[in-house]
């Protein structure tokens, strides 16, 4: 069987602020530099697992808000879809990337997990379907891996939300903040129209800086958003409080 | 190979995802006719009609990964792994992935880019299907190509929405299979 190791360090200040997390029974490998050496499994049919095991994950919120101060309706323990904690284990987490400090929620290991994408394109549609949304606006690029799959679902266009100079025709543009510098995003002008009811969906949300860029791009053209969506939320970083009034859906919380 | 000659001769879904295709003259540079899909993905039809033909296509042909390569391919390839139970696994430009990858380079007109696959997506002796919104040179396709061969998977086929004129004629890159959809429409004969 073939095993590759993934090496998570613990040695940056970031994890050092996180509650230690005990590796799952099956870890055999010892301790190395302050982490744990972890098997990575080789991909069996039906489905290939890879253990998120870096931290205690929160209840996830699984419903947005819809009051005017946008507190999130925290789901009980009772009440989580069981197809959450699937969805959450098979997302990858890689500390230092892109630059130390950050730990970075990799979904190419859910995309891997395929009863886990279903499930977590279905319980999206799920919430989506019939409810009159002609639009989901994906951000590029892990958007668009989510996105598309949602719109053929629940019946809507599917409008990509792209980088500076990719996109052919005539497009709007919206600057955003990074935390050093700006960024640019581009829809193309005659995607939408006035009246339409769009979603707007990313791998992940942690400022709100970019969803709130997508969402202002959308308004001005006249589209209302009905809500944004986000397989995880990183909860520290605020971006629920940056998009203010807008809601927000996420289907895992992760500190 | 074109869609049409391959069992989908006269289907009219081939002609209603052509039309809902623009063509955006001179981008990215003077004479270049952009095959513009973005149009594609707002007629919803036509869109679930593309994944639908793929879909058909390669459902019972034992597919256990979908490649998709950035940033359009990511709107097909998704979709279609999702219907047949394959994985999917983006081939991304270089410094996206955060875990560890292996690289593959090819050529442009002018300079060189670079492909990134994650190691371990792709496990030795998988039956792969490669997924991108068009073929041009087919240096993209190639470089993708190498990168799953590397790792001891079997590239079954490269599908593809749009075939330019320079892959016409040729059933195979690289010695695999090619499978598209539709051709670039011309615009006022000036293609």
């Amino acid at each position: 069987m073939l095993q590759r190791a993934l090496i998570f360090s613990s040695s940056n200040p970031i994890c050092s602020q996180l509650p230690t997390t005990a590796p799952p029974d099956n870890t055999v490998f010892p301790k190395r530099n302050g982490g744990w050496i972890i098997p990575f499994s080789s991909y069996q049919l039906p489905a290939f697992r890879l253990r998120n095991y870096r931290r205690t994950l929160l209840p996830p919120l699984c419903s947005a808000s819809d009051s005017a101060a946008n507190r999130p309706n925290m789901a009980s323990q009772d009440e989580q879809d069981p197809r959450i904690s699937n969805i959450s284990s098979a997302i990858r987490v890689i500390p230092d990337f892109p630059k130390p400090g950050i730990i970075f929620q990799d979904i190419t290991t859910l995309l891997l997990d395929t009863k886990a994408f279903r499930d977590t394109i279905d319980l999206f549609v799920e919430r989506y379907r019939g409810k009159d949304i002609s639009v989901v606006a994906g951000i590029e690029a892990r958007g668009f891996i989510f996105g598309p799959p949602i719109a053929l679902a629940i019946g809507a266009k599917f409008v990509p939300m792209r980088k500076p100079n990719k996109l052919p025709g005539e497009v709007l543009s919206e600057e955003y903040s990074l935390e050093y510098g700006k960024d640019t995003m581009e829809m193309h002008v005659d995607a939408v129209k006035a009246g339409e009811r769009a979603l707007i969906i990313d791998d992940l949300v942690a400022t709100g800086g970019t969803l709130s860029a997508a969402i202002r791009l959308l308004e001005r053209v006249g589209v209302h958003v009905v809500e944004c969506a986000c397989v995880i939320e990183l909860p520290e970083l605020k971006g629920r409080e940056r998009l203010g009034e807008k809601p927000l859906f996420v289907l895992v919380s992760s500190t | 190979m074109f869609a049409a000659e391959n069992g989908l001769k006269g289907d009219p879904r081939l002609q209603a995802i052509s039309d809902a295709i623009r063509v955006v003259p001179h981008f990215p540079k003077p004479g270049i006719m952009f095959q513009d899909i973005t149009t594609l993905l707002l007629d919803h039809k036509a869109f679930k009609d593309t994944v639908d033909i793929f879909v058909d296509r390669y459902r019972d042909m034992d597919i256990s990964v979908v490649a998709g390569v950035e940033a359009r391919g990511f709107m097909f390839g998704p979709s279609i792994a999702l219907a047949i139970g394959a994985k999917f696994v983006p081939l991304r430009k270089p410094r996206k992935l955060p875990g560890e990858v292996i690289a593959e380079t090819y050529d442009l007109e002018y300079g060189s880019d670079c492909l990134e696959m994650h190691v371990g997506a792709v496990q030795p002796g998988e039956r792969v299907i490669v997924i991108d919104d068009l073929v041009a040179t087919g240096g993209t396709l190639s470089a993708a190509i190498r990168l799953l061969e590397r790792v001891g998977a079997q590239v079954v086929e490269c599908a593809c929405v749009i075939g330019l004129r320079e892959v016409k004629g040729q059933r195979r890159l690289n010695g695999k299979p090619l499978y598209i959809l539709v051709e670039p429409r011309e615009i006022d004969g000036c293609y």
